[in-house]
């Protein structure tokens, strides 16, 4: 437990020395709460199901954040650390190889609940964002939807030859995701044809289950057996991919 | 004295490739015992096995006593490692990483000491990607020693320093062997085994093609030694050839190399003195791990 919170202490001291690394988890949804609140406010509106604008996207930047630390995060540092030596210098020592995982795990994870963090703090206080009616519900969710898309992202770490391709490829998923999951944008505004494409896309299954909740619905069933079966098959597959070196 | 190391048929292969076809080694307590052999000969592979970081296909090996396999964990606090490839997290800084690694095993060594001991004490705050070559394998022998290991595994340790380095180099692997320590020295250069080695293995297509004491190796060769001296006007080597145990004279313009055994040296200088010849550049080649190697594949080993 010691070695694992100093592995994390000292990732966490190295994520900070290069702060660009963060800038999707902990920036850029702050640019857009901001950019897109100062242009729509938070004022229930038809469009939107009688809810703001900021209330809708908040749930929906929470599920970007999720996006993010599976689809580019931790498959870029995995690959990096794979790519560069310095996952066969840790495993050269007595850690185990789940505890050399963990610390990647635990502080990309770190991040990615700060970036929440960050996002309802602004929110609440710049556009009066409304809370939660069941607060736990939500955080169950999302260490729910963050460890399947943690799996994702050891699944994509595996079948990435390198870091520069993880990242590419990590980008080329993200974007598209992100505007037509409803993460970074109110699907409202899109066509049919998109929200239709969008079934495909696990991140949408986040955005659902995560505005439903907020607003005090139930449990979206069916995100909740897509989200675990992701988780499944990714831990299947990337048991069988994931690579050392 | 005990044996700390032993490999028994060791075979390791990727797909198609035989990268260790068949190792047997067997490795005492408080040796330096080098593994050379060219590159891709399966030095490397072998090695990794022994530390129980790669999984033989066949063979037995026991490290302190203990199956790399199936106690890994447990051997890895007993034996330190430095790596041919390995690197740190370039933003991490010297002290942060023998800190870090410190907290990996049950015991470990205070680390200024090692800091100062190795020549980082200037280092300690510069992070892992502005060291230099030579600074990144030093603080690699240090995390290697953090934990006060009995065996020591060094690969490569000396690739990519310049001459003054590898000295240096050197002089450290012979003081962690005189601490008590036990080291497998991995290499390709010929000469860093012979300066090092109490015992050596020379490793080609992934089998054992000679194994003993560096002078025993080349005393096997019955190679002989050579000398060489350029000579002065008017001189006829032909007089050297009777002498005892000289097998060949060349002689190509004033250039003369006497091949034999025995008191090769002596026997010329007499006959030189005898002639009035007193050449300045007189001198005796033995043969090396290099004709070792040479006579046993018939390649040389940097191809």
């Amino acid at each position: 437990m010691h070695t694992l919170s100093k592995m994390t202490f000292v990732e966490l001291k190295l994520k900070l020395r290069e702060p660009i690394s963060t800038f999707f988890t902990l920036v850029f949804p702050l640019l857009l709460l901001l950019l897109f609140g100062s242009i729509y406010g938070n004022e229930p509106t038809p469009f939107l199901g009688g809810r703001g604008n900021v209330d809708v996207s908040v749930p929906g930047y929470i599920a970007m954040i999720i996006g993010t630390l599976g689809i580019i995060g931790l498959p870029v540092a995995l690959a990096e650390y794979r790519d560069q030596g310095i996952l066969r210098r840790y495993r050269a020592t007595p850690l185990s190889s789940s505890s050399i995982l963990s610390a990647q795990v635990v502080t990309n994870l770190a991040i990615a609940l700060l970036g929440m963090a960050l996002i309802v703090t602004a929110a609440y206080f710049v556009y009066d964002l409304t809370l939660p009616a069941a607060p736990l519900a939500v955080i169950v969710a999302i260490v729910f939807s963050g460890v399947s898309f943690l799996a994702m992202g050891f699944l994509l770490a595996g079948l990435m030859p390198t870091a520069s391709a993880a990242q590419a490829v990590g980008m080329a998923i993200f974007f598209p995701m992100l505007f037509l999951s409803g993460a970074g944008m109110p699907q409202a505004i899109l066509p049919d044809a998109m929200v239709k494409v969008s079934q495909f896309l696990p991140l949408t299954y986040v955005v659902n289950l995560l505005q439903d909740l907020w607003v005090g619905k139930s449990w979206n069933v069916t995100a909740v057996l897509v989200l675990a079966g992701m988780m499944i098959a990714a831990t299947a597959v990337s048991t069988r991919t994931f690579r050392w070196e | 004295m005990n044996s700390v190391i032993e490999v028994n048929h060791l075979r390791k292969t990727y797909g198609s490739v035989t990268a260790v076809d068949d190792i047997s080694l067997q490795v005492s307590a408080g040796e330096i015992f080098a593994i050379v052999g060219p590159n891709g000969a399966g030095k490397t592979t072998a090695v990794e096995s022994i530390m129980g970081l790669r999984r033989p296909d066949s063979g037995e090996i026991r490290v302190l006593g203990l199956n790399p396999q199936t106690q890994g964990r447990e051997l890895k606090q007993r034996i330190g490692i430095q790596l041919q490839q390995a690197a740190l997290p370039n933003r991490l800084k010297v002290w942060e990483a023998l800190d870090l690694f410190a907290t990996f095993y049950g015991r470990s060594l205070p680390w200024e000491p090692l800091l100062e001991a190795w020549g980082l004490t200037e280092k300690r705050s510069a992070q892992f990607g502005k060291l230099s070559g030579g600074q990144k394998q030093r603080l690699f022998i240090a995390l290697a020693l953090l934990n006060d290991p009995e065996v020591v595994f060094l690969d490569e340790l000396t690739t990519g320093l310049d001459p003054q380095a590898r000295h240096a180099t050197w002089d450290a692997v012979l003081a962690i062997r005189d601490q008590g320590k036990t080291v497998v020295l991995v290499t390709h250069f010929m000469e860093e085994a012979e300066e090092l080695a109490d015992r050596l293995a020379i490793i080609d297509g992934g089998k054992v093609v000679a194994c003993g004491t560096p002078q025993a190796l080349i005393q096997e060769l019955q190679a002989g030694s050579r000398v060489r001296f350029t000579s002065q006007n008017g001189f006829d080597a032909a007089v050297l050839r009777p002498l005892p145990g000289v097998t060949q004279v060349e002689q190509h313009g004033r250039h003369i190399t006497v091949h034999g055994r025995g008191p090769l040296l002596s026997h010329v200088v007499t006959a030189l003195t005898a002639a009035n010849q007193n050449p300045v550049d007189l001198h005796v080649e033995q043969a090396n791990l290099e004709d070792v190697f040479l006579a046993l594949t018939g390649r040389k080993i940097r191809v």
